[in-house]
């Protein structure tokens, strides 16, 4: 049996626990807030990207002379993997489900005999796969877009990854992350980025039904050697834009559970305290009782 | 005058503008456009420059973009810019500050470039890449501000 004062510590650092995760989850929510509007901003170019890229391989692809960025490179020997986590924890599963997928391909991958390299985004990424695959590491950031992400920060990223492939060090790349769905679900999300997979979507069809086609200026080659470098990055700063509202969507609502958890305990030490405070007025008063009566 | 194209002006962290206009003129790579409503569909890339919006036969605003890609369909013009900004936002002193520090580094990267070894020349060149790309947006911005002076 606890004594009070025990019980009265216990309270007292579960209330101080929980004033510090009721605050976490406030700061979360207005960070989720800010980060939907910023993924929010960024979806006109990427959709108008998507329609232009679309039109512009629908008339490449089966045509020598196709970038291997759209088309790839005609084998299918060594991965790059783009593992997307946060720089901190506490956001539930936030992280931990990104990198159970990234380390069932990683297996899957070296089984089919694939060489895989990796690019860590996110302290807790690097942390973790470091301890199994620190050997296929081809990278690691962290502190990406640690204020604000920007579209330089994404083609930061997108730039050495471009070098990479241009020296011909992968086949294939991959990026994984938290698609944001609401602030309860965040869904693992694997996108290819090289070769670019035809984006079959609303865009595409709206263009195949207007029948427009396009002249260009300068020659479709020209367009695309621009345009797909340009596409990665988008692509990798969209990717970003949604793993940085997943990761305050996960987090609000780790840290509300959480905040509710702290809340029962407290509410069940409150009454465990109550109940040891009235035994002991209890014993006290027979033992007055009892003493009285044996004179 | 009652056929207006649909103006959108894109960059990858935001829609920028979108409005309806009388014309507007793109800088493309191989020499200025303008797009009426009812232009053929055309996809270009487009150098650093100003895009010009006209009202009334004159031009009403200037925007510069840094490049990127434009996409016209006989209803609407889409520019999609890696970056832009409204012209009066544009310092000149700032400008040619910064052009001129970039265009004393370039000779310098070049050298280097020359004496670096093979590993080294791949991040280098893009070094210079980038750097060339900066100075020649600069060089944009100053011709723009000088078009308009002239008006």
């Amino acid at each position: 049996m606890p004594s009070l004062k025990d019980l009265r510590n216990r309270i007292k650092s579960v209330q101080a626990t929980q004033k510090i995760t009721s605050a976490m989850k406030m700061v979360a929510a207005s960070r989720l807030r800010r980060a939907q509007e910023q993924a929010e901003a960024a979806r006109p170019y990427a959709e108008r990207m998507e329609r232009v890229v679309a039109s512009l391989s629908r008339r490449m692809t089966g045509l020598s002379g196709a970038p291997p960025l759209l088309v790839g490179t005609g084998r299918d020997e060594a991965h790059l993997l783009v593992v997307t986590t946060s720089d901190r924890g506490l956001a539930g599963a936030f992280n931990a489900s990104i990198l159970r997928e990234a380390r069932r391909r990683i297996r899957e991958l070296e089984r089919g005999g694939k060489q895989v390299l990796i690019l860590t985004i996110g302290r807790k990424g690097r942390d973790s796969l470091r301890r199994d695959y620190r050997r296929l590491i081809w990278e690691s950031l962290t502190e990406v877009g640690r204020r604000r992400l920007s579209f330089e920060d994404a083609r930061e990223i997108a730039r050495p990854i471009l070098d990479l492939f241009e020296s011909g060090r992968f086949d294939r790349c991959t990026i994984l992350y938290n698609r944001f769905r609401s602030a309860l679900t965040q869904i693992v999300t694997a996108q290819q980025l090289v070769p670019l997979t035809a984006p079959e979507g609303a865009a595409a069809e709206e263009e195949g039904a207007a029948g427009a086609v396009h002249e260009f200026e300068p020659s479709e080659e020209e367009i695309l050697s621009e345009l797909l470098p340009q596409n990665l990055a988008v692509q990798i700063y969209r990717a970003l834009l949604e793993s940085a509202a997943s990761e305050q969507g996960a987090r609000m609502t780790a840290m509300d559970s959480a905040t509710r958890n702290a809340g029962e305990m407290i509410d069940r030490l409150t009454l465990n305290y109550n109940r040891t405070r009235q035994a002991a007025i209890t014993k006290e008063l027979i033992e007055i009782i009892s003493g009285a009566e044996a004179l | 005058m009652a056929e207006r194209v649909d103006f959108e002006l894109a960059t990858p962290e935001r829609l920028f503008l979108t409005e309806s206009v009388e014309m507007v003129v793109v800088p493309g790579t191989e020499g200025d456009f303008g797009v009426l409503s009812g232009h053929a569909p055309l996809i270009s890339t487009i150098r650093p420059g100003a895009i010009a919006i006209y009202e009334g036969g004159r031009i009403a605003r200037r925007i510069f973009v840094n490049g990127g890609i434009a996409e016209v369909s006989p209803e609407r013009c889409t520019v999609l810019a890696e970056a832009a900004e409204p012209t009066d936002g544009l310092d000149r002193a700032a400008i040619e500050r910064e052009l001129q520090t970039l265009e004393g580094n370039l000779p310098l990267l070049r050298e280097e470039i020359a004496r670096a070894s093979e590993a080294e020349r791949e991040r280098l060149l893009s070094e210079l890449h980038s750097l060339e790309r900066q100075a020649a947006i600069g060089r944009a911005k100053l011709q723009t501000l000088a078009e308009i002076e002239r008006g």
